[in-house]
């Protein structure tokens, strides 16, 4: 190997070409029929075949060439790294240190809650006008609901170990009890609140009691059918729930009682400012902010006491906390029923600022939606879960923005409708590149002496 | 997915009344002599569907038995291999000329089994090898990640409609017909139950006799001691998927013969039909996993044709949930021993 840094060997090129060349071979099987010819629905009911080869042979040349250059590059940094074996090679797993990318900056954590503390602010600045500012408060409100999410399910997934595949169940249940109860009983949304935290925890341990002896993947997948079931009750039961049409005109949110209408016992008149149509949606940022920061807020204090640290530990080992004397279901039941429950004040406050609910919000993309935040998040890494909800909601919400490959790829190109398509190449992408997460470091929550960070490579899950 | 129970609707009108309505003339054997004759056509049914629910069980069931996973994208597998059989059946059909239809059907379905194979292959190297050795759950995430980008990628290339197929085979014998009831055995149903029966023979023979299957069972009962013996786990493991795909490939082609519509969407819910099959049989055993097939398949038809249409796939998740609960290790399989 050692002269193959300056010129390649004429054998290992060949060999890199023909690995390339079955690279693009197998791209063409894939594509095939799938990609080659479309079916558009024809002037009857038949459908018409429109072929495709230019995409078909366009992709098979970039695979090739994509192939081909990692391979090079590859080979390139092979040879050097056997030029000089580094010695920290050699100890990197023994030590296990995480290394400089995956430690979490103080500074960037501080701009991080900078920014968020005052986005309504900043937004209305750089746009020049609240009202104009009201796509950024939005898309902050958005990702604010899935940071609050993704902290609730971290609760179960993170810090107990119990992988929830249905956990957008309790965040219907929320939304549908703050729907449900305005509605019919005029129950304001301050009374609904705790209330849908409430039922939604409630559901939370009717389901969870029966699944929690299960192993991992055989409890994700009764949580996955009884969110399946969730939502086809709230379909079919159409005299309750409105059936797939939903539930509409919900009560919108008051400043604690204070509606926000342009009247003289609004909002606007009682502050003796001008009525602006954003401050409801300013209130609704602060609110999810404020819900969020609680979810936070409880978390870390839940993990210094006895119960969070029985939920670490079961993560760990279940077995080993049995033969402790930790109630494993118990311990399990709680976890659940909180993160369901923190699920559910996020439904209510779902419900409220959209105003309208049907059951197609809450499907299993949802659920992994969630899910796909705590995971790239690092599982147990609240700052991580916090990024990854940014880069989740916010990257796709970006991709919509992206005039400019409208130019390259044609006029009828749109950049969102490949959103759901990425979103799942980034799952699998991070589980083969990065299983523990963009923060895979872990603070121990109790030591002995000095407090170190653990590399999550050293952290396993639980069993159950 | 197409509801059965739309297709038994139709069957119901052009055969008069509502074989299910009170019928206030009749007397009580005339009845009862009714509803055996619906009994015996939701029975061919429910037969028929779960003959796909198994085909695509296996897939999950062999994944789960050789490295313990549950691969959450088979669903999506089985609608991929619906397009593909969709458009190999158009372009035969259209562009060809094959006017054969047991010719049209036999290139269909080799097409669909080879390439529907070769995603599984692809997949399984992609997004599953490399996580060999990572921590538990990451496999199934990885694999939900699958399912969405196969869902997605679906619906961008070939847009979000059902796709409507021509008829494939049409026709049947009426088995025997009474007060304008008539018990109707179809062709292609015959076809589906008779192409399962085929393949899973075969099947069993390849699992049973010979050295792939062989090394097969091996790997899935220790890995490493697998690999000690010489055994190429990583090809074995590659072979399992390209031959769940094949099968799941075999599902897809019968399914849109069935139904004669395909969308992006139906992926999902026909594999978790599939999986709660699997489960019902005791997942990792093959036989298990056809007569948990078959056992759903019957389950949900005779569900919607005695309770309710629109509670047939709460029927199927309450299964799956009661199962896992009440009797992990189902009907065929072996109960799980947690070792320290």
């Amino acid at each position: 190997m050692a002269g193959s840094q300056t010129a390649l060997p004429g054998s290992a090129m060949a060999g890199i070409l023909r690995d390339a060349a079955l690279y693009a071979l197998v791209t063409f099987g894939l594509c095939v029929p799938i990609i080659a010819y479309r079916t558009d629905p024809g002037p009857g009911t038949e459908l018409v075949l429109v072929p495709r080869w230019g995409l078909v042979a366009a992709l098979c040349a970039a695979i090739f060439v994509v192939r081909l250059v990692q391979r090079l590059v590859l080979l390139r940094r092979d040879a050097r790294r056997a030029l000089t074996p580094s010695p920290a090679q050699a100890t990197e797993a023994v030590h296990g240190e995480p290394d400089a990318g995956q430690k979490t900056s103080k500074v960037g954590l501080w701009l991080f809650i900078f920014v968020a503390l005052t986005l309504p602010m900043i937004s209305a600045l750089a746009t020049g006008g609240l009202s104009s500012a009201r796509y950024w408060i939005d898309l902050g409100i958005l990702i604010l609901t899935y940071v609050m999410l993704g902290w609730g399910l971290n609760i179960v997934v993170g810090l107990a170990g119990l992988l929830d595949l249905g956990y957008v169940a309790f965040y219907a249940v929320g939304a549908y009890s703050y729907a449900l109860l305005s509605t019919t009983f005029g129950l304001s949304f301050w009374v609904c609140l705790p209330l849908a935290g409430l039922f939604a925890g409630l559901w939370g341990m009717i389901l969870g009691f029966p699944v929690l002896r299960l192993r991992g993947d055989y409890l994700a997948i009764v949580t996955l059918a009884f969110g399946e079931i969730i939502r086809l009750v709230l379909i079919n039961w159409t005299d309750v729930t409105g059936g797939g049409a939903g539930i509409s005109s919900i009560p919108r949110a008051t400043f604690f009682g204070i509606p926000f209408t342009a009247g003289d016992d609004g909002f606007a008149a009682t502050f003796g400012i001008p009525f602006d149509s954003m401050h409801r949606l300013v209130f609704l940022y602060y609110l999810i902010l404020g819900l969020a920061l609680i979810t936070n807020f409880v978390t870390l204090r839940l993990r210094r006491l006895p119960i969070g640290r029985a939920w670490e530990a079961l993560r760990e080992d279940e077995i080993a906390c049995r033969s402790l004397g930790i109630d494993t279901t118990a311990t399990k039941l709680t976890a659940f029923a909180l993160g369901a429950a923190f699920g559910g004040v996020a439904g209510s406050f779902f419900a409220v600022r959209q105003g309208f609910i049907s059951p197609e919000s809450f499907n299993f993309l949802e659920s992994a939606i969630i899910l796909a935040i705590v995971v790239l998040g690092g599982m147990g890494s609240q700052v991580g879960v916090a990024i990854a909800a940014v880069a989740m909601v916010g990257g796709p919400e970006m991709l919509r923005n992206l005039g400019f490959l409208k130019a390259v790829f044609g006029e009828g190109f749109d950049p969102s409708e490949y959103r759901l398509l990425l979103f799942g190449l980034a799952m699998v992408a991070m589980m083969v590149w990065r299983p523990r997460g963009l923060i895979s470091e872990r603070m121990p929550s109790v030591s002995l002496g000095q407090r170190r960070a653990v590399s999550g490579a050293h952290v396993s899950e639980g069993h159950g | 997915m197409k509801p059965v129970a739309g297709w038994l609707r139709l069957r119901y009108e052009t055969c008069g009344d509502d074989p299910l309505a009170p019928d206030a003339g009749g007397t009580r054997n005339e009845r009862a002599r009714e509803s055996m004759d619906v009994f015996v056509q939701q029975l061919i049914n429910g037969l028929t569907l779960g003959s796909i629910y198994g085909l695509i069980a296996i897939g999950y069931t062999m994944v789960f038995g050789i490295i313990g996973m549950v691969n959450f994208a088979h669903g999506d597998v089985f609608m991929v291999s619906c397009f593909i059989a969709l458009i190999t059946f158009l372009l035969l059909t259209v562009w060809l000329g094959v006017s054969s239809i047991a010719l049209a059907f036999l290139v269909v379905l080799v097409v669909a089994m080879a390439l529907t194979a070769l995603w599984g292959w692809a997949i399984e190297r992609v997004a599953y090898r490399p996580l060999r050795g990572s921590f538990r759950l990451a496999p199934l995430i990885s694999a939900i990640g699958v399912s969405i980008f196969l869902s997605n990628f679906v619906q961008v290339v070939q847009g979000a409609r059902n796709k409507p197929t021509p008829p494939m085979l049409s026709g049947g014998i009426t088995l025997f017909e009474r007060d304008g009831y008539a018990v109707f055995l179809a062709w292609k149903q015959v076809l589906i139950m008779a192409v399962t029966a085929v393949l899973l023979t075969g099947f069993w023979y390849l699992v049973q006799r010979t050295p792939f299957g062989r090394a097969q069972r091996a790997c899935e009962q220790d890995r490493k001691m697998a690999a000690l013996l010489g055994i190429d786990v990583d090809r074995t493991i590659s072979l399992t998927f390209v031959l769940g795909a094949a099968l799941a490939a075999v599902a897809g082609v019968l399914y849109l013969m069935y139904y004669g519509v395909v969308s992006f969407s139906d992926g999902f819910v026909p594999g978790v039909k599939a999986f709660t099959a699997a489960v019902l049989g005791g997942i990792g055993s093959l036989p298990g996993a056809v007569l948990g097939g078959l056992i759903i398949g019957l389950i949900e038809t005779f569900w919607s044709a005695y309770f309710s249409i629109e509670y047939k796939d709460v029927a199927a998740f309450s299964i799956l949930a009661i199962v896992l609960i009440f009797m992990p290790s189902g009907i065929l399989g072996r109960p799980e021993v947690e070792k320290v």
